[in-house]
């Protein structure tokens, strides 16, 4: 078949097509998005089912009801995503498995776009699970078919671990030929599905015992590679992931900067941890160097409590940058290597150039408001969300003063009114409430507690490329109601620059009220305004009546 | 045969789309090519900075290391400037002139056109008046590409095959002044720097 120039993330979407498989789920979330939006885009040309969902959790749960009835199913997201889904999650891992289940995770070391950069591969280990690292697109492609392969093989989920660099690069894929899709067959046995105590410990008995099972698979992948013959066997090295490309990139130095001479080396793309390659690699070994991506998880289980003989350089002694995401330069100072020589110029200082809300955005209309209530009032909270809005913590608005994950917001609101807090106030978007803000909504009912949540609604979920959200708006203030707010305290506001003064004085009415009052903020994404009248000049044309394309 | 390319500018400049034509023409012409993006927050208004990598043999990392850049394509000359250290001594820097305010603080314009003018091989590109000349204000991104294909190892002929096929969708007057407006970026690039 043709190459392809596919991003990593269009790469494990494109793979598991062509694993055949009959639905993917998932919540966007950065770098993960264009997955399953890949996948929704085939979708809508007629191919298997692919969906967003209310969150990561829901996400899983529904791909474990495909996978009980035989077929085969995908599950994506974002890193800490798998926190949200990891109740599933961590007893999915003790079900038999029946139908191929993949979940495509994607860490952001370096926090390009996120509150935390969390590696995915500890889950993994966590549960007990398979866990894949692809280092290119094309091994994003072929690792994603081979992962649903080994789920039906081994009957476990399989844990596909991307990072920001791989899902957002783009290079070439050769596809191979595709798959057919499972046919509809339930599990034949319900008690490797029901986690009843007596038959968890059965299950669980029997994931211990897979164990070996994975560890051989892992010992005699391809991409495991050890390379022993011809090298130095004094000097170690472990690359994993795309910390081996960052390795190779320095390769020709470090070669001339030993007299030619490489040091032994293991690459591990595949989980659990190859033990007995990692035991080759070190026998003669003083020192081993630890290049890998993300937390350091091999270093940990290598360097273990007791004192040993051999020296473990990583991201724990300093060798290689304890933070941040790796990359050539940084991997070529843990290999001793000096800078390379860069052009010679006088740069003056540079001013930074932070991300921030669009011109014009609702959003910072909102927050302009919600400033201009709360000025001189003493004894404030704002708690707010993750989302475009986020942006709002810095200059010119500088409102929010907590940011923590999905949710937080509405707990955190709750939270410092019981402590006493006066005028407690949360902020979060459409989605991120109907994503996990709703269940602390619902605490906050249950206890009346005084606070008053601001919930934006931009119609859209923004900051991951406008996809739809779960409930269209108009539905919102029904799902506020319907568990119970007071009616005269849901009140509803457009976020328009001409109103903020009214805006300003009916919100401070709410935040005065000593019960729980619930304010929207209404007003459409300026992105999602543009993408919607694109669309409907599109199908307006396509429909044939290029007077109405003509008139947006 | 490797060039390593730093694209620069600012988030909704269009950096992406001149990654994404470089990279298909070079893949036309059967070499090899990594590009990293930026998506999420970093697009929103925020300094956006991308990796191309062509080769005619395999490519090992994503990211271009420092010093290992032939060249750099900035939207914004303050841009310009943040990725300095990725240029090699004998990389070009090609940059449009026009400064995109969106900070406060945004420095004298005059001290930043003199750094880029030190640079040993540099152009600054007047890319709004070419993209307005071409008759598509938008085009700029294209004047950029055009400005930069003198440094890249691909025919001019092959980047114009790539614009009109990106754009094969619209009406003919669009496909045509993207190549025009890649035209003048071309010929202002190749008279040498100028200001």
């Amino acid at each position: 078949m043709k190459e392809l120039a596919l991003l990593g993330d269009e790469a494990v979407a494109l793979g598991a097509l062509h694993a055949g498989v009959s639905a993917s789920y998932g919540y966007p979330g950065t770098p993960s998005t264009e997955i399953l939006e890949s996948l929704i885009a085939e979708y809508e040309k007629g191919g298997p089912l692919a969906a967003w969902c209310t969150n990561e959790k829901t996400a899983l749960e529904a791909a474990l009801g495909v996978s009980y009835t035989g077929r085969r199913t995908m599950v994506t997201m974002k890193h800490v995503g798998l926190n949200v889904a990891s109740d599933p999650f961590m007893n999915g891992a003790l079900l038999g498995i029946k139908g191929g289940l993949v979940l495509a995770v994607a860490d952001d070391p370096g926090m390009h776009s996120s509150q935390n950069e969390q590696d995915s591969r500890f889950y993994a280990a966590f549960a007990m699970i398979p866990c894949l690292e692809p280092r290119s697109q094309q091994e994003a492609y072929d690792m994603t078919r081979e992962a649903f392969d080994l789920s039906e093989r081994l009957h476990v989920p399989v844990l596909l671990r991307l990072v920001t660099r791989l899902s957002h690069a783009r290079a070439g894929v050769a596809p191979s030929e595709p798959k057919e899709q499972n046919p509809l067959a339930k599990a034949e046995d319900k008690t490797e599905w029901m986690l009843l105590p007596a038959y968890a410990r059965k299950n669980y008995n029997a994931l211990i015992e897979k164990q070996k099972d994975m560890l051989s698979w892992s010992e005699a992948h391809r991409v495991n590679k050890l390379e022993l013959d011809g090298r130095d066997t004094d000097l170690a090295v472990i690359t994993t992931g795309t910390g081996g490309n960052y390795y190779e990139e320095n390769l020709d130095d470090l070669a001339s900067s030993r007299g030619g001479k490489l040091p032994a080396r293991l690459h591990i793309g595949v989980y659990p941890i190859p033990m007995e390659s990692v035991r080759r690699l070190c026998e003669k070994a003083h020192r081993v160097i630890i290049i890998e991506e993300g937390q350091p998880l091999l270093e940990e289980r290598l360097l273990g409590l007791l004192p040993q003989r051999l020296t473990v350089s990583g991201k724990l002694d300093g060798t290689v940058v304890r933070s941040g995401e790796l990359d050539p330069d940084n991997v070529r100072a843990a290999l001793g290597l000096m800078p390379r020589p860069s052009v010679k110029a006088d740069i003056p200082a540079l001013p930074g150039r932070p991300p921030q809300l669009c011109q014009g955005c609702p959003h910072g209309e909102s927050y302009e408001t919600i400033k201009q209530a709360a000025a001189g009032l003493e004894s404030v909270v704002i708690a707010a969300d993750i989302g475009c809005y986020a942006l709002g913590a810095l200059p010119p608005y500088s409102v929010p003063e907590t940011i923590v994950c999905m949710g937080a917001s509405v707990g955190m609101a709750k939270g410092a009114a019981d402590s006493g807090i006066k005028y407690a106030i949360g902020v979060i978007g459409d989605s991120t409430f109907l994503h996990s803000g709703i269940t602390g909504l619902i605490d906050a009912v249950a206890a009346n507690t005084p606070m008053t949540l601001v919930i934006l609604d931009n119609s859209i979920v923004a900051m991951t490329g406008c996809q739809d959200t779960m409930l269209p708006s108009a539905r919102l203030k029904d799902v506020v109601l319907g568990i119970g707010v007071h009616p005269d305290h849901v009140i509803e506001l457009e976020a328009k620059r001409q109103l903020q003064d009214e805006n300003a004085a009916r919100f401070r009415t709410e935040l005065e009220y000593p019960g729980l009052s619930v304010v929207f903020f209404k007003r459409e994404c300026l992105e999602a305004f543009r993408k919607r009248k694109k669309q409907e000049a599109a199908k307006a044309q396509s429909s044939g009546n290029p007077e109405t394309g003509g008139t947006v | 045969m490797k060039k390593d390319v730093i694209l620069a500018g600012v988030g909704g400049q269009g950096v992406l789309s001149i990654a994404a034509i470089i990279a298909q023409a070079a893949i036309s012409r059967g070499l090899a090519v990594r590009q990293s993006e930026v998506h999420g927050m970093a697009q929103r208004g925020g300094a956006v900075l991308a990796h191309l990598r062509i080769s005619d043999t395999a490519i090992a990392s994503d990211l271009v290391p420092q010093g290992g850049a032939d060249l750099i394509i900035s939207m914004e000359p303050v841009e310009s400037l943040r990725y300095a250290q990725w240029l090699s001594p004998q990389g070009a820097l090609v940059t449009a002139a026009d400064p995109f305010v969106n900070i406060p603080n945004y420095p004298d314009l005059e001290a930043i056109l003199n750094a880029v003018k030190q640079f040993p091989e540099h152009r600054i590109v007047q890319a709004a008046a070419a993209a307005k000349e071409a008759g598509l204000p938008r085009a700029v991104n294209m004047v950029m590409v055009g400005a930069a294909s003198p440094f890249l190892p691909i025919p001019p002929e092959e980047l114009e095959t790539t614009i009109a096929e990106q754009f094969k969708s619209k009406d003919v007057s669009v496909v045509e002044a993207n190549i025009k407006a890649f035209r003048l970026g071309r010929q202002a690039a190749e008279q040498g720097p100028q200001s």
